[in-house]
């Protein structure tokens, strides 16, 4: 049998038919739901007097629109409160689970999937929502999808999708001290560009992604879709069996070992061939940062904004306009320059390894007295773990406060909105022009960078 | 709901030469609360196009009555980032039927086509000339043709042949949309189904 890739291999299990030159009928294992991509593809499906195909395959939040301070209170916003009050009408119509507000287990969608062990190896998921791509940490085949797509996935549990190529990103070599799976992402997108995976499916591999734990893998999977990638998955392995092992969702007893039996024939054959193939040293890795207005912008802490000067046309026009729009002059240094706001949270990095890495680097230090830090916790889980495990008091010793988890300052849909012209060090997914509020200039980085930021006041190396 | 027939369109084109412009861009994030689907278009390139007290930026180009059409010409990488269809609905609200650019980003693409928009991808080559085209005449036409996958710039009488998916291109051409399909399947969905378990 000729050798095939992960990809394929998971793939080819759910066609359940190809139309002759055109898309494939894929089926969905599971979709995920939230508050804003959701609502008009329940009035398209009941417009066609439909009722949602598999319910029970189905997985609702509101995450994108809640405030994270007093969520015991009604949503002040009328119009995030009136979407997340459809979400919860729509879920009760149409029998799906759905995690609302004051659910135990509340948190944003591609947190509380995971940490819940819905998301399992061989899996097809999609979800109205781009960083889908994070579920494919488990080795399944995980997508965003747009709001015609959901209505689908809802009308028959299938979407159509014409099927991408195969990437596959070694990053082989050990990976220094400090420096994270945040890291790996923010300077493989610098070299490739956010379009260098376009139409394309990757699989992360290699001896430096084997070795990150599954949270890792996650953020790293989070962030595939900023190369333009469909999305990004890694083979699972002991490190991920172990990880869902026991989790709510996950398969038991008998059912668990033979479940565990399949998901370890789940790998990339060797001589599979993939369509475009890159390998990096993880040792020329070091903290990175975003100095510009897409995630393909950034440089190793100690680096230099770019000159521009072999660019021409409309290249260097947008090249310039970016850093306009970020207040920075092509050359410069971005160590030691003064910020104004720190964000810890959202889907990439809203994880307790990330609230573990920002709490043992801010420990016994203090905030900056001018910067303004937002914690946010992925889910309500992840917030109890950092109580329980006394992260709170170091926080607040150090002079942080912790909020309630959600979306929050990743896309400023709620109040947590980044103002105008003020520098924030984010560890979310986009630096993209009022991404974080009309006119709030982002730079992306690891928890650690961001730790390292709100205790200096200035972008700082936080291997010092 | 059926989407609109696409056949042939010739109309001037509004320029944009801008790369990798983002759905964040397109479609700012905090105008994506509506529970319908309407009056998105008021709202395309929000933060481009007016001023933090709402008044249009006579910069812009949506705001310059030089320009108007059909067709919307963009720099490569459009539609990156956020895999939010408000993006499509947005220019398909405004009034375009085509986006011209020399690269899109994939759910971006996979959007549009599920709203009678049509994503026509050209050479760098082409676009550029398109966009010299536009700057000496603003009002520079462009004829469109889903049939034969031809756009003309009818000032340089240059044609590129652009590629679809020939599953969607009949969609488009017919006014199909993928739902009508989906539940044509349904027995072979449901015997998938009994097989996997």
């Amino acid at each position: 049998m000729e050798p095939t890739t992960l990809f394929d291999k998971i793939w080819d299990a759910h066609v359940v038919s190809k139309i002759e030159g055109g898309p494939s009928v894929l089926y969905i294992d599971r979709h995920f739901i939230h508050e804003v991509t959701s609502p008009v593809a329940f009035s398209g499906l009941e417009g066609r007097g439909l009722k949602v195909f598999r319910p029970e395959n189905t997985v609702a939040t509101p995450d994108h629109n809640v405030p994270t301070l007093n969520q015991h209170l009604p949503i002040r916003e009328e119009l995030s409160r009136k979407q997340v009050e459809t979400l919860t009408a729509n879920c009760e119509r149409h029998h799906i689970p759905m995690y609302g507000l004051s659910h135990k287990w509340h948190g944003i969608v591609h947190i509380i999937g995971p940490e819940l062990g819905i998301t399992q190896p061989g899996m097809t998921i999609v979800c109205g929502d781009s960083h889908t791509s994070t579920h494919g940490a488990f080795g399944s085949i995980a997508f965003g999808i747009g709001t015609s797509e959901v209505e689908m996935v809802f009308a028959s549990q299938c979407i159509l999708q014409p099927k991408p190529k195969k990437m596959r990103i070694n990053v082989e070599g050990k990976l220094a001290k400090n420096v994270t799976s945040k890291d790996i992402a923010l300077y493989v997108i610098s070299k490739i560009s956010t379009s260098g995976g376009t139409g394309h499916f990757v699989e992360f591999a290699g001896s430096a992604i084997r070795s990150l734990s599954m949270e890792a893998r996650m953020t790293l999977c989070n962030m595939s879709i900023e190369c333009g990638a469909r999305g990004g998955m890694i083979a699972p392995d002991e490190t991920t069996f172990a990880y869902l092992k026991g989790r709510q969702e996950a398969p038991k007893g008998a059912d668990w070992e033979l479940k565990l039996a399949e998901w370890k024939k789940l790998k990339t054959d060797d001589h599979a061939v993939f369509d475009t193939e890159y390998t990096f040293d993880a040792a020329d890795i070091t903290p990175m940062i975003t100095y510009g207005t897409n995630p393909g912008m950034g440089v190793g802490v100690e680096g230099s904004i770019p000159t521009g000067d072999n660019l021409t046309g409309s290249d260097k026009a947008t090249f310039l306009k970016s850093l306009e729009y970020m207040g920075f002059q092509p050359g410069e240094k971005l160590k030691g320059k003064k910020i104004d706001y720190v964000f810890i949270g959202s889907c990439t990095n809203g994880r307790i390894e990330d609230f573990r890495l920002f709490a043992e680097y801010i420990k016994g230090k203090q905030k900056a007295s001018w910067v303004t830090a937002w914690i946010v916790p992925g889910s309500k889980k992840v917030e109890q773990q950092i109580r329980e495990e006394g992260l709170v008091e170091i926080m607040e010793s150090a002079g942080f406060a912790l909020r309630q988890p959600g979306c929050s300052a990743c896309l400023a849909m709620n109040d947590d909105k980044i103002p105008e012209g003020k520098y924030a060090v984010s560890t979310s997914n986009r630096n993209f022009e009022g991404r974080q509020g009309p006119g709030a200039r982002t730079m992306l980085a690891s928890p650690l960078m961001a730790a390292a930021a709100a205790v200096s006041g200035v972008i700082s190396d936080p291997r010092e | 709901m059926a989407i609109d027939k696409f056949h042939k369109i010739i109309s001037s084109a509004v320029p944009l030469p801008i790369e990798n412009v983002d759905t964040d861009q397109i479609i700012p994030a905090r105008f994506l609360k509506a529970v319908e689907r309407k009056g998105f278009g008021d709202n395309l390139f929000r933060d481009w196009r007016y001023g933090k007290d709402g008044t249009p930026n006579p910069e812009f180009v949506l705001n310059n009555p030089k320009y108007s059409g059909k067709i919307l010409v963009a720099g490569k990488n459009f539609g990156s980032g956020s895999s939010r269809e408000h993006a499509a609905w947005s220019v398909y609200d405004y009034g375009f039927r085509v986006v011209v650019s020399s690269f899109f980003a994939d759910i971006f693409k996979g959007n549009v086509l599920n709203n009678g928009l049509l994503p026509v991808q050209v050479s760098e080559d082409f676009l550029t000339g398109m966009f010299e085209s536009i700057e000496k005449n603003p009002v520079a036409s462009f004829e469109v043709d889903l049939e034969n996958q031809t756009i003309r710039n009818v000032s340089l009488s240059t044609e590129f042949k652009f590629d679809i998916n020939p599953y969607k291109k009949e969609c488009l051409l017919k006014g199909y949309d993928d739902i009508d399909y989906l539940l044509s399947m349904k027995t072979k969905i449901e015997a998938f189904e009994l097989n996997e378990k």
